[in-house]
């Protein structure tokens, strides 16, 4: 299976781990990624805050140069923040023929152009739909069971757009989880908001809702993230919040490709675990307690 | 047809239309039930919810909206527009409220307002966010000294782990200047 693969800004810094452990799993499933040419940026949130147009003409620029490579036609995107912006374009112009005109005015300016050839894909909906949980449990060298694994879906790759999984109750991390060995953490915290960029002009926001969610977390061993936004939220400011909150909130925080490499026997360097801002003590007893001795 | 074109276009300066009847127009069927006041996750920080920022928006009320924080607390999570049984857009309403906000530039939102403009700075730029320089824009356009320091811890945690780096690298300059720029055109903003 091939795709293209449009990593996005976060990836290049702040989420390097996340790249490197998506293409890690991916490869170790079997699976090719082409990365986009010369991709920028999708605009993120503060785009659209400030222009409509170039909210939607940033993420079409770079789903044109995935129809310039003409194969495979399915662009991945682990950042659910970028995933969406790309999406958006791809619904929108399917239905606006006067919008798909004006963003084609736009992209004519680098001589692209879009034609509505391509297919915008979040990770967790190619892994959980392409390569299904069989490719985590075929492949199984180190189960992890005894861990207790919180999935956290975040805001953007489920809403508004209901592709993939349940928008309110999302499940489609569950068997994955299982795949590995681990326990699923049963919370209704995972569709919930993170605060996005508020921990950067609204600090104060940002750090409750992110406290409502470690809160609820207390039995996990881990959460499980698929988005860096969503990740820097949960893993940076743990400590903070366990003191604002007087109550000890610390939890390892990891991305799914991370945990399911793991589980597939990938060496840590290779997913980078030591990029995360929160992995427990408790966490790596529990993991490395946990080999199958070969 | 065609001859009416030039008309329209000398005419239309002159009618200063008000920058919040598309709003309206997004919001038309707005039944004032709450169901995106109930879904929204920060409406414990808001000082209007978000039912009755829609009312004011239908109403007219210019002044009230941009005096409450409501809109700019939005943070994207799209619960409202996924259960508003009248289907409306309701997180691109928040979206074109914050656009009306930074195209006036209005102090009351500016720490939002000079963070998106720090980040299209950045990424008209580079072509794609380099996130320190990102945040040195941002805290030099506010002018705050004490600012920089509530992410000061963080930001040595990620250059420990080399996440990310002091110097300013530079791929293409203005990589996505033509793009920027043709749609300034087309908003009327060049």
């Amino acid at each position: 299976m091939k795709y293209l693969y449009y990593p996005g800004c976060s990836l290049e810094g702040t989420a390097l781990e996340y790249n490197e452990s998506t293409k890690a799993f991916m490869q170790a499933v079997g699976t090719e990624l082409i990365e986009l040419d010369n991709w920028t940026c999708c605009g993120a949130t503060a785009v659209e805050s400030v222009s409509r147009l170039l909210s939607l003409a940033l993420p079409a620029r770079n789903i044109a140069l995935a129809e310039k490579m003409g194969d495979p036609k399915d662009i991945l995107v682990p950042c659910s923040a970028c995933y969406l912006n790309l999406k958006k374009v791809e619904e929108k112009t399917r239905k606006e023929p006067e919008l798909l005109k004006k963003i084609n005015e736009i992209l004519s300016e680098e001589d692209l152009q879009l034609k509505g050839r391509v297919r915008v894909r979040h990770l967790l909906d190619v892994v959980v739909n392409d390569l299904k949980p069989q490719a985590i449990q075929s492949r199984l060298k180190q189960t992890l069971s005894g861990l207790r694994i919180a999935p956290y879906y975040g805001c953007q790759c489920l809403r508004p757009y209901a592709v993939f999984d349940d928008p309110e109750k999302p499940r489609s991390m569950e068997a994955l989880i299982q795949a590995t060995g681990a326990e699923v953490y049963s919370w209704d915290m995972g569709a919930r908001c993170c605060g996005a960029s508020h921990m950067n002009t609204k600090m104060e926001v940002g750090l409750e809702l992110v406290a409502g969610i470690l809160k609820q977390a207390r039995g996990a061993d881990a959460i499980v993230t698929v988005c860096p936004m969503c990740q820097m939220n949960l893993e940076a400011y743990q400590h903070q919040i366990s003191k604002l909150q007087k109550e000890e909130l610390h939890i390892s925080i990891l991305y799914l490709p991370q945990l399911l490499g793991l589980a597939i026997g990938l060496p840590e360097k290779d997913l980078r675990l030591e990029l995360n801002l929160a992995v427990t003590k408790c966490f790596r007893e529990k993991l490395y307690g946990s080999v199958v001795p070969a | 047809m065609n001859q009416l074109e030039p008309i329209e276009k000398e005419l239309a300066p002159a009618v200063a239309p008000d920058p919040l009847t598309p709003v309206q127009d997004m919001l038309k069927a707005c039944i004032q039930c709450g169901t995106c006041s109930a879904s929204c996750p920060n409406a414990f920080a808001m000082d209007l919810t978000p039912r009755h920022l829609w009312r004011m928006v239908l109403l007219g009320q210019t002044d009230a909206i941009f005096r409450s924080q409501t809109f700019s607390l939005c943070s994207a999570c799209y619960y409202c527009t996924l259960r508003c049984p009248r289907g409306l857009l309701l997180t691109e309403a928040m979206g074109a409220l914050k656009q009306i906000a930074s195209a006036q530039n209005l102090d009351r939102y500016k720490k939002g307002i000079r963070f998106y403009k720090s980040f299209m700075n950045s990424v008209r730029r580079h072509g794609r966010v380099h996130e320190m320089e990102l945040m040195t824009l941002y805290f030099l356009s506010m002018k705050s000294p004490f600012l920089p320091l509530k992410f000061t811890p963080l930001g040595l945690r990620l250059l420990a782990k080399r996440k990310v780096s002091i110097e300013i690298p530079s791929r293409e300059p203005n990589a996505l200047e033509a793009i920027f720029r043709k749609v300034e055109e087309m908003e009327g903003r060049s």
